[in-house]
C-alpha cells in the first residue's frame, strides 16, 4: 500500500469573491503497515485533507493516488472512522460490522464469520444483538472501527474519531487503537487535534498549520512502536510533544500579530 | 486616571430577595404529568361534550326538537343501522375507497419522495409542477373527475389519491433531509453504490417517519372519501348522511359523524402501533 497526496489544493467559494483557501499544496504520504498523524489547530483544514483522501470531496488541484490510481471518489479501499461513530440506528451490532461485506455481495454465511471476527478483535462479541442506542461511545466507536476494518480497506482514515470521549475512555481507546493495529496491520491515517494523542499513537506526524492550511513539518516519532500510557511520562515523549506544540503555538502567535 | 468606581447595587447579595421558581404539576412545561392526573383528564375530556350535548338537548332549548336529538336516540339509530346491515355495509363501502386510493397515493408517493429527497436534480424537476398542483383543493377536480370517469368507483379512489400524493410525497421528501450525510458517507467508504444507499439506508432511516407521513395524510383521505360520498355515491358513510338530511334525520346524521370520527381514530392507533411495532430503534 502506498498512499500519496500530491499538491493538493482545496479553495471554498464565500459570497464576497475571493475564495477561502483550505489547504495549500499539501504533500504527504503514508506506506503500508504506518500509522501516521495529521495534527492541527481548527481551521488548519484538517479534516477536509481527510476527506479529500477519502473522495468524498474534489480537491481544487492536485491528486490523491493509492497505489498508482488516481482517487475520483470514495472506495472501500479507504474505511473511514467518523468522529460522532455514525452507526446504522436500526441495525444491531453485528449487522452493522457485516455492512460493508453485504453491500459487497458476500454470502450471508462469510458474512457473519468475518463480522464475528471482528467483533472478537474489538472485544464486543458479546454486544453482538445490540442495538447502537444501547452502547456507550467508547463502545460505538469500537463498533465503527470494526465496521471499517471488516471491508478489509488498504488504509483507515480516522477523523478525530476520540474527540467526542471522556479522558478516561479516550486514554483506553488509543490504547486499543494500538493493540487493533498491530493485530491487523492495517496503515492507518489519523487526523487530531490532541497533540499528546498524535505523538503517542503515530510513528509518523504530519505538523499542520491554519490560514491557509499547509504542511508546516513532518515528524518522525523516536518512540518504540510497542508502547502503553506510562511511555507519556518519558522525556523523549514529552520532547516530542512540546516541539509540535511550540510549531503550533508559534504560528498562532504569527497570525495573531 | 479615573479609577472604576463599583456599580452602585444597594443590596449587594446578602438581604437582596431573590424569587425561585414556584412548583407546580399542571403547568410543567415540556415534562409529564402523574398518569393518575392524564386519566382524569382524558376522561374529562370525553365525558364533559358528552354531559353537555345530554343536558341541552333533553333541556328542551333547541326547538324544534328533532334539530339536537339525544345521546339516547342517537344510540338507538346507531344500533337499528348495525342491525339492519345498512351501517356494516357503509362502512365496508367506504374503507375499501380510502385503502385504495390512500394505497395507491403511498405506492407512487414512497419512491417518489425518496428520490426527490436524495436526488437533488429529481427535486428541482418535480417540486415546482406538485407545489402547485397540492394547493389545488382536492373536492374541487370532482367535478373533472365525474365527467372522466362517471359515477363509478374509479373517480372517487382517484380523488383520494390526487388528495393524498402531493402532501405525502413532499412529507416524505423532507424525511430524507435527516438523514445524516455522515451515515450516507460512511456507506461510500464501506463500497456502497447508490442505488444501495438508497433502499439500504435513506429507507430503513426514514421508514418511521414513513409511517407518520402515512398516518397523517391518512385522516386527509378519510376526510375526502367523505366529501367524495357526499357528492356522487349510492352508498358508503356520507352517502348515509346526506340521505338522512333529506328525511330530517339528525339522530343518523349524528350516528354516521360518531362513526366516521370513531373509524379514523382507529386508523390512527393502527398506524402508531406499526410504528411502535415495525420501528423499535427510533424510541
Amino acid at each position: 500500500m502506498h498512499l500519496e497526496a500530491i499538491q493538493l489544493n482545496k479553495h471554498f467559494p464565500t459570497r464576497n469573491g475571493s475564495p477561502i483557501v483550505a489547504l495549500k499544496d499539501i504533500n504527504l504520504h503514508v506506506e503500508g503497515g504506518e500509522f501516521v498523524c495529521a495534527v492541527g489547530a481548527s481551521g488548519s483544514g484538517k479534516s477536509t485533507l481527510l476527506r479529500l483522501i477519502a473522495g468524498l470531496d474534489r480537491p481544487t488541484s492536485g491528486e490523491v493516488r493509492v497505489d498508482g490510481v488516481r482517487v475520483t471518489g470514495p472506495g472501500a479501499d479507504r474505511g473511514m472512522v467518523f468522529q460522532n461513530y455514525s452507526l446504522y440506528p436500526w441495525m444491531t451490532v453485528m449487522e452493522n460490522v457485516a455492512f460493508g461485506l453485504k453491500l459487497r455481495g458476500m454470502a450471508a454465511q462469510q458474512q457473519q464469520q468475518a463480522a464475528a471476527y471482528y467483533l472478537e478483535v474489538v472485544g464486543l462479541t458479546k454486544f453482538a444483538k445490540s442495538l447502537p442506542k444501547e452502547l456507550s461511545g467508547g463502545m460505538k466507536q469500537r463498533v465503527a472501527i470494526a465496521r471499517a476494518l471488516a471491508s478489509q480497506p488498504k488504509i483507515l482514515l480516522m477523523d478525530e474519531p476520540f474527540g467526542a470521549l471522556d479522558v478516561q475512555t479516550k486514554e483506553i481507546m488509543q490504547q486499543f487503537l494500538l493493540e487493533v493495529w498491530r493485530r491487523t496491520q492495517t496503515s492507518i491515517f489519523m487526523i487530531t487535534h490532541d497533540v499528546e494523542e498524535a505523538v503517542f499513537l503515530a510513528q509518523r506526524i504530519y505538523v499542520l498549520t491554519a490560514h491557509p492550511g499547509t504542511v508546516q513539518r513532518e515528524i518522525l516519532i523516536d518512540l518504540p512502536s510497542e508502547r502503553d500510557y506510562h511511555i507519556k511520562r518519558q522525556p523523549r515523549f514529552q520532547d516530542h510533544k512540546e516541539e509540535i506544540m511550540d510549531l503550533l503555538r508559534g504560528r498562532e502567535a504569527v497570525v495573531l500579530a | 486616571m479615573t479609577s472604576i468606581e463599583p456599580l452602585p447595587i444597594p443590596n449587594k447579595g446578602g438581604d437582596r430577595t431573590y424569587q425561585m421558581l414556584p412548583p407546580t404539576v399542571f403547568w410543567r412545561i415540556a415534562e409529564g404529568i402523574p398518569r393518575r392526573l392524564v386519566l382524569i383528564l382524558v376522561a374529562l375530556s370525553i365525558f364533559v361534550p358528552l354531559l353537555l350535548w345530554w343536558m341541552v338537548s333533553t333541556s328542551g332549548v333547541v326547538q324544534p326538537a328533532y334539530l339536537l336529538p339525544t345521546p339516547g336516540q342517537v344510540l338507538g339509530s346507531l344500533q337499528r343501522l348495525w342491525t339492519e346491515g345498512i351501517l356494516p355495509a357503509d362502512i365496508a363501502y367506504s374503507l375499501f375507497r380510502v385503502l385504495s386510493g390512500f394505497l395507491l397515493a403511498a405506492i407512487v408517493s414512497i419512491p417518489v419522495g425518496l428520490l426527490m429527497g436524495s436526488f437533488a436534480s429529481i427535486q428541482a424537476l418535480l417540486e415546482p409542477i406538485i407545489g402547485i398542483v397540492r394547493y389545488m383543493p382536492a373536492p374541487a377536480f370532482i367535478p373533472l373527475l365525474i365527467l372522466y370517469f362517471g359515477l363509478g368507483e374509479l373517480p372517487k379512489i382517484l380523488l383520494i389519491f390526487i388528495g393524498t400524493l402531493f402532501f405525502n410525497t413532499l412529507m416524505i421528501m423532507d424525511a430524507v433531509k435527516f438523514v445524516p450525510k455522515e451515515l450516507i458517507e460512511t456507506t461510500y467508504t464501506l463500497g456502497g453504490r447508490r442505488p444501495q444507499i438508497l433502499t439500504q439506508v435513506i429507507f430503513p432511516h426514514i421508514l418511521p417517519s414513513i409511517i407518520d407521513a402515512c398516518r397523517v395524510n391518512m385522516a386527509a383521505s378519510w376526510n375526502l372519501v367523505i366529501v367524495a360520498e357526499l357528492v356522487a355515491a349510492n352508498e358508503g358513510l356520507g352517502k348515509r348522511i346526506s340521505l338522512a338530511q333529506r328525511f330530517l334525520r339528525t339522530d343518523e346524521i349524528f350516528a354516521g359523524l360518531i362513526v366516521i370520527g370513531l373509524i379514523g381514530l382507529a386508523i390512527d392507533l393502527l398506524f402508531r402501533l406499526l410504528l411502535k411495532l415495525s420501528c423499535r430503534w427510533a424510541r
